[in-house]
């Protein structure tokens, strides 16, 4: 297996303009994050909103500039690329968006929306109504719905044109942001596993941005979570899962109700709420929120601490096993 | 008695294609001082029940049949005058976007007193009061914040202003419709505590409507399960959660992944799509995606008892009791 993307302390800034009370400046929506995909595999990133995630996953897409930091794909390096050359990695490197209606046009025909990938890179000579109904199969959607339009459609429906799509020209790597969200628990597992499904078919490497947890374990191999900006916690699945050590990853662990009203929950309720990326905290930035915090976390940055398959960025990794003699 | 009585009732939809019956035969009742879920997926008919509650209906809308009695009198009959004095006052509602709910050219001091305008109070008092709710509700520096406008607080902070506003007037009743869902994680646990500890203090009963199996399960009494514009399983919250009479329920919660706890890449699903509520199949509802189907479900099936307060709407339960 070989590393099919890299990232490495990539940093997304924007400008903000400052209005009657505060003056102009600039915040980093992904702050210095760094990690990598194997062909093949699938990597999850997770957080709130506000986390940085889907900023992150639009710069690896080419869709916002990384103002540092370094994104390379298959060894060649995507920052700072041209937009004509980029296009033509936009075969390889796709992007599923988060709005699935909102993200076909409603003027076009589902055959046109899926055959569109090979009109915009001018793919010549395909029988496109077989490339459709091509496609179509491979989603699970009878071929009849090439000549629908998109009101024409349910969400789990659009979802999976916004697959077919995604697909159309045989990529790489395609970036999901938030695939499941506003489904159904019913239709979000039918979603999840098309994905695994045409992963294991088409040998795609996925990364997939979402906030629900739950999602993560089943299809992901590695996952990384976010907190303003930066990644707290990083690693594979079943170990961030078993032996969370950020007390954040915690604490959203925490926050997925079972459906059960006996569940012994491990309840770790987060103080106040998300801190501005306009005004970072001092030290360690989940400090403002953290029920473990102590002295040292107001005061100095953790470092990123690299263990086995696993990393993170605390002081006091898994501190509520010791603190409240309890384990997770 | 139950704040909320809900018998028999029937809402359709006019449509272009034939009336669309949203719901039809549903019962159920909020009884006092409990906090009763409402779960199903899209389409169950969360929203019809609820804008027929509080009789805020698409035009296309009628009530076809069926009782909604509030603390014992019947609402159905009400003109839409009487209906006004008893929104905010007895029934009071929290809806999904928090962003969305609030007069973004006014200060929330100033939105707090207006909905006030029932009480013969003056404005320091009623100002006093709107500061007090706030502070109920977990807003750190209340008297400050009441000149603030929508903007300046935070999604999860315009919720909890939404929660305070709905229980100004101390109702009988709150309906939450999805309060937690355009909300983080981190932040419905918050919202969710918050809820139960308010519906202590102020002592009303609230209908909590939600998709998510998670959050019924962690702060209702009671949940009702909902699919296609029918009831289809009532009950304790542990009854229905651990021991769910109904194929749907069942399945619903198999598919939760958060309910799975050995990795897989299959997760399981409910194949097929809800009927078309415009030419209604006949027999039993759910038959249509049911992996236990067999002839009786030709016949709509009763609501069948599976112990005195969980009921459930499949003929397997009374085999199961003959057996």
């Amino acid at each position: 297996m070989s590393t099919l993307l890299q990232i490495r302390d990539v940093r997304v800034r924007f400008r903000v303009r400052g209005g009657i009370f505060s003056s102009a400046g600039s915040i980093d929506a992904v702050s210095g994050v760094s990690l990598k995909i194997e062909e093949g595999t699938t990597c999850g990133i997770v957080g709130e909103s506000g986390s940085g995630k889907t900023t992150l996953a639009r710069a690896v897409a080419g869709l916002h500039h990384a103002t540092s930091g370094s994104i390379l794909y298959r060894g060649q390096e995507l920052r700072d690329l041209p937009e004509a050359e980029f296009r033509k990695l936009r075969r390889e490197i796709v992007m599923m968006f988060q709005d699935p209606i909102g993200s076909l046009s409603p003027r076009l025909s589902i055959k046109s929306l899926i055959t569109e990938p090979f009109r915009i890179q001018g793919i010549k000579g395909r029988d496109l109504d077989a490339e459709a109904k091509r496609l179509l199969a491979m989603v699970g959607l009878p071929p009849e719905f090439a000549a629908r339009y998109p009101y024409q459609i349910s969400g789990g429906q659009a979802r999976r044109v916004g697959v077919a799509r995604a697909l159309a020209l045989d990529p790489k790597l395609l970036i999901a942001d938030e695939p499941t969200a506003g489904l159904d628990v019913s239709i979000q597992g039918e979603m999840l596993n098309l994905l695994a499904r045409l992963q294991d078919e088409l040998g795609l490497a996925i990364m997939i941005i979402t906030h629900n947890l739950s999602v993560v374990r089943h299809i992901t191999d590695r996952v990384g979570i976010m907190y303003l900006g930066k990644l707290v916690e990083e690693g594979e699945t079943e170990t961030v899962f078993a032996r969370p050590q950020h007390p954040y990853t915690l604490a959203l662990l925490a926050a997925n109700p079972e459906a059960d009203p006996d569940a012994q929950l491990m309840r770790v309720e987060l103080k106040g709420e998300p801190p501005s990326i306009l005004r970072r905290p001092d030290g360690c930035e989940f400090h403002t929120r953290c029920p473990f915090v102590q002295p040292k976390c107001a005061a100095e940055v953790p470092a990123w601490e690299v263990s086995g398959e696993a990393a993170h960025r605390c002081h006091f990794p898994a501190s509520w096993a010791q603190s409240e003699g309890r384990t997770a | 008695m139950a704040v909320l009585d809900i018998l028999d009732l029937s809402v359709s939809y006019t449509t272009p294609r034939g009336d669309l019956k949203a719901l039809r035969g549903v019962s159920l009742s909020v009884p006092q001082r409990r906090i009763v879920g409402i779960v199903g997926e899209s389409g169950c008919g969360k929203s019809t029940l609820i804008s027929a509650i509080i009789r805020l209906m698409a035009p296309n809308a009628q009530i076809r049949s069926g009782s909604i009695r509030l603390k014992g009198a019947e609402i159905l009959e009400l003109s839409e005058a009487q209906m006004r004095a008893l929104r905010g006052a007895e029934i009071s509602m929290v809806f999904q976007d928090p962003m969305q709910t609030h007069n973004p050219v006014l200060t929330v001091g100033r939105q707090m007193i207006d909905i006030q305008y029932r009480d013969k109070l003056s404005k320091t008092e009623k100002r006093k009061r709107a500061a007090g709710m706030l502070a109920l509700v977990g807003i750190p520096d209340p008297e400050a914040r009441l000149n603030q406008y929508p903007f300046e607080f935070s999604g999860g902070m315009r919720q909890r202003i939404a929660i305070a506003m709905a229980l100004m007037a101390k109702p009988a009743l709150l309906i939450a419709d999805e309060p937690t869902t355009a909300l983080d994680a981190t932040l419905e646990v918050q919202i969710i505590k918050r809820l139960r500890e308010l519906q202590e203090e102020v002592g009303c009963s609230i209908l909590f409507i939600s998709h998510h199996l998670g959050v019924i399960a962690e702060l209702c009494d009671e949940v009702v399960v909902m699919y296609a514009g029918e009831v289809v399983e009532s009950g304790s919250v542990r009854d229905v959660f651990h021991n769910p009479a109904h194929p749907y329920t069942r399945a619903l919660l198999d598919c939760d992944p958060g309910h799975i706890k050995v990795r897989t890449r299959n997760l399981p699903t409910i194949p097929g799509n809800i009927p078309d509520l415009v030419h209604l199949p006949q027999g039993c509802i759910f038959a249509g995606r049911c992996d236990k189907r067999h002839d009786a479900c030709a016949a709509r099936p009763d609501m069948a008892t599976v112990n005195p307060s969980h009921h459930a709407a499949c003929h397997l339960i009374a085999v199961r009791e003959t057996a």
